[in-house]
């Protein structure tokens, strides 16, 4: 267990008791030593995030999951709310941005649509992948590794049997990143070829 | 009878004021001149309904002069008026001092004794502080350099007054007459007999005891007094205090107007300042009126039409002297050309010490009636002709000049000016306060409870005790000027009562309310307030939240349903506002408020549906997908 790594699980779902899946998906992960879950909606009704508070959980992890349902091929609202804040210049990128430089960053994401819905034939015509460019690149712009995503599809399809089975693999695969037994090395551009890092954004 | 007599003069005076100022106003004369019109209207010499008794009214109207120099005593702090000696004691210095020899010389060329002429000097020199300060603050002249100019040397010139009693029995040549006199008219003083040195130390102990008491004893009195709540023993102290020292002063030979001007220099720091500005401003208005009034009503038409030449000549000349001196004076002093002028016409006249020290110097064998008698009807003419130069110039001069200063030049500092008042600050007040402070708003605050407001001030918190629902004092703390006025006082009664004034009054300032509660917030609604928040209805939804919370519900959904419930209650008190004003013929007792209860508990059940919130809620998405092919288009990505 030396090459043991700290997980931070950034959960964000606003109803969590309408949820099948999610809630399914934390449970079964919540017990794991190692692994942190911080539920956003939970800790802050109102979206107004601690800084502090996040900035220094982000420093007693090296991996970070933003765990979520995929809200209009994006995350919701209070995800994007947290980037905006905890991720500050000076702090997370930037000239003297350095506190995440070498953690690792992953999706792990719920849709309702199918696989074969995110293809270019299909109805939403991109891949996840690419939809979650943006998260990738935030995760380049910090210094971070970025894993590929955790996707669970069709979840409006799935039966309570699916269901456990698609928690049980997710325990799994979080089991396997803090055991270091994914080495990002071997993963990374696996998902997509390799951004063009050129342009930074301004963050 | 006495007691009818009584009535009838002031049955007379108001109705010469009642009548002749708004007149006036309305021809744009100012007040001065309407008063002193109807002083004339009413005097001896006109309609001749009042007589000889006209001069002990003058003589108990100059108390309106003294309630002045408080007022503007209050309104200078302390550094402002020593950073202001150098025009005090240059100008104002200068200007007596020439204005003096200058006039003595014409008098002994005309052939009278050194002596009397002196004297005649030094009491001409002397110009009218009630008329020029109340003309000047009427045109909203106080804060230009013209009108700070006018003020020092007007300050000077009460300093003057002392050296120029102890002065005057030196310059005695004839028979001293026996009788009362004294500074003021209030008879012997203390100090009579006194060594100089002795006389001194009595006013320096004098003085001594208003900076010291007004900083250490009044304070804890005022308060003491405010606790009491009783308004009007508040006022009687504030009266009180002025009355004490105008007689402390003249016991000791100093000017009253002089003593309550230091004393209200000290207050003008203190949390009372706007209170007593209140209580004492309506007081001093109608004294300085009767003033006026008397004044007019004094001026001697029988001299006058006796020797006119000599009367109008000496008017002239004394107006022109003193016009030409002070205009030289003022250019030395660098100002600008219209200042300069506006500054030699309002201090071109003689003024009501003249009355007083030429009755004085005739008793002292130092001038004989026959030279005074014509002199204080020229006075009271220089005085009377004061506003219609300064309208003259006004009208007439100022537009050739071009440069014209009306606004004030620099930062005010006679007034609050922050963007908020808050009246009240109790538990609901404080929170506002502290809040808006923290963000770097300035904010004035007014208070009724003496021992909170003391601890306040403690800690440097800039409140002023005072009630909100004057009309003067919201005025004081800056109405005119701030954006918002929040009404956080506790009682429902005075929350309408202010925020109705300040509706009425102040067009451009938002009237934020406090309501105490539900039927308070429909009173407030009827009366058209804008903004109305009911002091609980925020701590006791966060309650509930709370509470939604320890059973088990998610955080953020507990907090939509609290503002989801907050809305729907919004709604539910301005629908049911209009409806109470229906019934609103009968009182709303204990029994009302349980009926009032139970149709909002019925209201709730019959609009209130969480159950119908759909936010984030996949169910149709999911129907619609297992109902038809699992690859349906889907117009959203849902997840779950």
């Amino acid at each position: 267990m030396s090459t043991s790594r700290r997980i931070l699980i950034e959960f964000a779902h606003p109803a969590i008791r309408r949820s099948r899946v999610n809630r399914r998906l934390v449970d079964a992960i919540s017990d794991l030593a190692g692994v942190t879950v911080n539920d956003l909606y939970e800790a802050y009704p109102e979206f107004d995030i601690d800084v502090e508070r996040e900035q220094s959980l982000l420093d007693s992890h090296d991996v970070v999951v933003f765990q979520h349902p995929f809200y209009w091929y994006s995350t919701p609202a209070i995800l994007k709310e947290w980037q905006d804040l905890v991720l500050q210049h000076g702090w997370a990128y930037g000239r003297d941005g350095r506190a995440l430089t070498g953690k690792f960053m992953m999706s792990a994401i719920t849709a309702g649509g199918g696989e074969e819905s995110y293809r270019r034939s299909g109805t939403n015509h991109f891949t996840i992948g690419e939809l979650l460019a943006p998260i990738e690149q935030t995760a380049a712009l910090c210094g971070m590794q970025y894993l590929p995503p955790f996707i669970v599809y069709g979840t409006h399809d799935l039966g309570v049997p699916q269901i456990e089975a698609v928690a049980r693999e997710y325990r799994r695969a979080i089991e396997a990143i803090r055991d270091g037994e994914i080495v990002p090395e071997s993963v990374a551009g696996a998902s997509r070829p390799e951004a063009d890092s050129g342009a930074r954004s301004e963050g | 009878m006495h007691g009818e007599g009584f009535f009838y003069q002031a049955f007379v005076y108001l109705a010469a004021a009642v009548l002749s100022v708004p007149v006036a106003k309305r021809l744009g004369l100012g007040s001065v001149l309407g008063y002193l019109i109807a002083g004339i209207v009413i005097g001896p010499f006109g309609l001749g309904l009042v007589g000889e008794e006209g001069q002990d009214v003058l003589h108990f109207a100059e108390f309106g002069v003294v309630m002045m120099l408080f007022l503007i005593g209050l309104e200078l702090q302390p550094s402002l008026l020593w950073r202001m000696r150098t025009s005090i004691l240059g100008l104002g210095g200068l200007q007596v001092g020439i204005t003096a020899l200058v006039i003595a010389a014409v008098g002994m060329g005309s052939g009278l004794d050194w002596r009397s002429s002196l004297a005649i000097g030094l009491i001409l020199s002397l110009s009218s502080t009630a008329i020029v300060l109340q003309t000047l603050q009427e045109r909203d002249l106080m804060k230009t350099a013209g009108g700070k100019s006018s003020f020092s040397v007007l300050l000077f010139q009460d300093i003057a007054v002392i050296p120029m009693l102890a002065l005057l029995p030196l310059l005695a040549h004839g028979a001293v007459m026996s009788g009362d006199y004294g500074a003021g008219g209030h008879g012997t003083t203390w100090v009579e007999g006194l060594p100089g040195w002795g006389a001194t130390l009595a006013v320096a102990a004098a003085m001594a005891v208003i900076v010291i008491g007004g900083k250490y004893l009044v304070r804890p009195a005022f308060r003491f007094i405010a606790r009491a709540h009783v308004p009007e023993i508040f006022t009687a102290a504030a009266l009180l205090l002025v009355i004490g020292i105008a007689l402390l002063m003249s016991k000791v030979g100093l000017s009253p107007a002089l003593g309550t001007f230091l004393a209200g220099v000290v207050l003008a720091t203190s949390q009372y300042r706007h209170e007593l500005e209140g209580d004492i401003a309506p007081f001093k208005a109608l004294l300085l009126g009767l003033f006026f009034i008397s004044v007019g009503a004094s001026i001697d038409f029988g001299i006058i039409t006796a020797n006119p030449a000599l009367i109008i000549g000496l008017v002239a000349a004394l107006v022109a002297v003193k016009f030409v001196i002070l205009f030289v004076l003022g250019r030395v002093f660098r100002m600008s050309l219209d200042q300069n002028l506006l500054f030699a016409f309002a201090l071109a006249q003689s003024g009501e010490f003249a009355f007083v020290l030429f009755s004085f110097a005739t008793q002292q064998g130092v001038l004989s009636l026959a030279t005074t008698t014509p002199l204080v009807a020229v006075v009271a003419l220089t005085m009377a002709l004061t506003p219609l130069l300064m309208l003259a110039n006004e009208r007439l001069i100022q537009p050739r000049v071009g440069t014209r200063e009306t606004a004030p030049n620099e930062p005010d500092h006679m007034d609050e000016s922050d963007p908020v008042i808050i009246a009240g600050y109790g538990r609901f007040g404080t929170i506002i306060g502290r809040m808006l402070r923290a963000n770097g708003i300035d904010v004035t605050v007014l208070d009724l409870d003496s021992d909170h407001v003391e601890m306040l001030r403690s800690l440097g918190q800039k409140v002023y005790y005072g009630d909100a629902s004057r009309l003067d004092l919201l005025r004081a703390a800056g109405a005119d000027t701030a954006r918002v006025l929040v009404v956080a006082v506790d009682d429902p009664e005075r929350i309408l009562e202010i925020s109705e004034i300040a509706r009425a009054n102040f067009p451009n300032l938002t009237v934020v309310t406090r309501a105490v509660n539900r039927t308070h917030a429909y009173e407030l609604i009827e009366a058209e307030v804008e903004h109305v928040y009911r002091e609980s209805l925020d701590s006791s939804i966060r309650v509930g939240v709370d509470v939604m919370r320890m059973l088990g519900v998610p955080a953020h959904e507990a907090v939509r349903r609290g503002r989801m419930f907050r809305r729907h209650d919004q709604e539910a008190l301005h629908k049911l506002a209009g409806l109470r004003s229906d019934r609103r013929a009968y009182v709303l007792g204990v029994r009302q408020q349980t009926e009032e209860l139970e149709r909002i508990l019925r209201d709730d059940r019959r609009k209130f549906h969480p159950e119908d919130d759909v936010a984030w809620d996949a169910e149709t998405l999911r129907r619609e997908v297992s109902g038809t092919k699992p690859d349906s288009d889907e117009d959203r990505s849902t997840g779950t």
